[in-house]
């Protein structure tokens, strides 16, 4: 009777590892179910989520225009003040003197990717960008500034 | 603290230092053993390593901007976290969640149940010396974060939730996608038990071994998966409900053995309940809005206001004390893995040192949440 249950047990236990080693087995010889990917080798065709955020970004027009008001709700709603806006005081076409953005800075390396500036923004002038390649030597590239030299507010967006 | 320097040490003890940075300790959790051979005599945790004063933070941040700071403690469940904070607010202001918005909560909070499971179970067998489950799991864990990915434009510290409901809308691949992760995952769900629990190897390092009896878990504040395997009835979701659970038919996973084999045992009944779960709400999602209105500045009134939820792996209690203002007058924490870890030197007592890691990888403890 020991016997029959001291040699059960052996069975048993080179049984259940075989099933493991079964499995393993099964894809070691299908390599069709293979689902890692090869970053970075698959850059050309990596293609992030639409939503994903990767960093902020400022899109400009065909005409270098944006639509930033410089009314600094992001500033604001940033909770870890990673964005600052310096604003100016334009003379317009009219002679009428108004508020536009100077320079427009974001601090990547302080950024937490929370999203709260873009849903602050009452104009849509900021938005998530795709690229997540963001590693420099020096701290000092990631202050970014997002607005391009010569950039003016899009028409139509103040009102 | 250096060795021998404290009270742990006595004639003939052997002490050594586990972490802070141990692999097995999935981060910088110190452990300071006293040891008699090879059996361990007392365990005394060492905390702080990783402290980012969040809760401090907090008091610095307006209601809208410190639901963040909360997906840094226990990142493995970052949106049950966030709702949590979302939800004391929501309560302090007496405003409730569209239909809709609950419906995504419910579905994303057990996503992100489901997806830390998955990531358990995947270390689980790599602290125990098995490298190839990880694989497996990850498999699965990466469709899910996919799927969050899509929808909350990030992985893994969401910030998906305000207050009112939830940041934006699911994405229109959303209820294709998670029914094909779930056929996928019940379709693999034997490769999990013919890998991993049905191995020989594996079920001897657990059974009988970091017992916790129901005494102990209660008087150690343990909750969570940890407590339930010692027959602790403590599901948050079943005893204050919240977000709509209450409609929702599902088993609080139960069992009295309270060793590691039985928190094994209540983690992996656990995944198949939140997969119930998320398929009675998939095909359910009310429509309407995905927020309600709050105010742009939110200003909670005089008082103090506690939330509770149930993280994967435990009770997270969100506690605001409000002077009116914008920003909290003093925000606690109360985490799950806090306790937990309070009660590994009582499951160790006795045990060999290692058994430690097994009893450690039962536990699922997120260092980040213990420190915050």
């Amino acid at each position: 009777m020991f016997l029959k249950e001291y040699f059960g047990t052996i069975f048993n236990s080179v049984k259940s590892l075989l099933t493991g080693m079964k499995l393993t087995g099964y894809y070691f010889t299908h390599l069709k179910e293979i689902v890692t990917e090869e970053y970075p080798d698959n850059r050309a065709t990596l293609k992030m989520a639409e939503r994903f955020r990767g960093e902020v970004t400022m899109p400009h027009n065909e005409n270098n225009e944006h639509r930033c008001t410089g009314c600094q709700s992001c500033e604001l709603a940033c909770p870890n003040g990673s964005i600052k806006i310096i604003t100016k005081q334009e003379i317009q076409a009219d002679g009428k003197k108004k508020k536009r953005i100077d320079t427009w800075v974001y601090h990547l390396d302080m950024c937490t990717l929370c999203n709260l500036c873009v849903i602050a923004c009452p104009s849509e002038a900021i938005v998530m960008g795709q690229n997540f390649e963001h590693s420099v030597y020096d701290k000092k590239q990631l202050k970014k500034i997002l607005n391009k030299t010569g950039s003016k507010l899009m028409e139509g967006v103040e009102e | 603290m250096l060795l021998g320097q404290d009270h742990i040490t006595e004639e003939g003890e052997f002490v050594i230092n586990m972490g802070p940075q141990h692999p097995a300790t999935h981060g910088v959790l110190h452990l300071k053993i006293g040891l008699d051979g090879e059996t361990i005599k007392k365990i005394e945790p060492h905390l702080g390593y990783i402290h980012r004063s969040i809760e401090k933070m907090c008091e610095q941040l307006s209601y809208r901007q410190f639901i963040f700071t909360t997906s840094r403690m226990d990142y493995l469940s970052a949106h049950i976290n966030n709702q949590a904070c979302v939800l004391a607010v929501e309560k302090a202001l007496q405003v409730e969640a569209t239909p809709r918005a609950k419906a995504i909560r419910v579905l994303m909070a057990e996503l992100t149940r489901l997806a830390s499971h998955q990531l358990w179970w995947a270390c689980m067998g790599l602290d125990l010396g098995a490298v190839t489950p990880f694989f497996y799991a990850f498999r699965e864990r990466e469709a899910i974060n996919t799927i969050i990915e899509e929808t909350c434009g990030t992985r893994l510290t969401q910030n998906y939730m305000v207050p009112g409901g939830v940041m934006m809308d699911i994405h229109p691949n959303f209820q294709k996608r998670v029914k094909e992760v779930l056929k996928q995952i019940k379709e693999k769900a034997h490769e999990y038990d013919e890998l991993l629990t049905g191995n020989v190897i594996f079920q001897q390092r657990l059974k009988g071994v970091g017992y916790l009896s129901k005494e102990d878990a209660v008087s150690y504040g343990c909750s969570g998966p940890t407590a339930r395997a010692s027959g602790v009835s403590c599901d948050v979701r079943k005893l204050f409900p919240y977000d709509g659970y209450e409609q929702l038919k599902f088993d609080e996973i139960l069992n009295t053995e309270g060793d590691s084999w039985a928190r094994y045992l209540v983690r992996l009944g656990e995944m198949k309940q939140s997969i119930s779960i998320i398929e009675q709400l998939i095909d359910n999602i009310p429509e309407g809005d995905f927020q309600a209105k709050t105010k742009n500045v939110i200003k909670l009134p005089k008082g103090d206001f506690y939330q509770r939820v149930e993280t994967a792996r435990g009770e997270l209690g969100v506690y605001i004390v409000s002077d009116g203002g914008a920003t909290p007058y003093r925000c606690k924490f109360r985490s799950p893995n806090f306790s937990n870890l309070s009660a590994i030197p009582k499951m160790a007592e006795g045990a060999k040192i290692g058994d430690l890691v097994a009893i450690m990888a039962t536990v699922d403890l997120v260092i980040p949440d213990i420190d915050r």
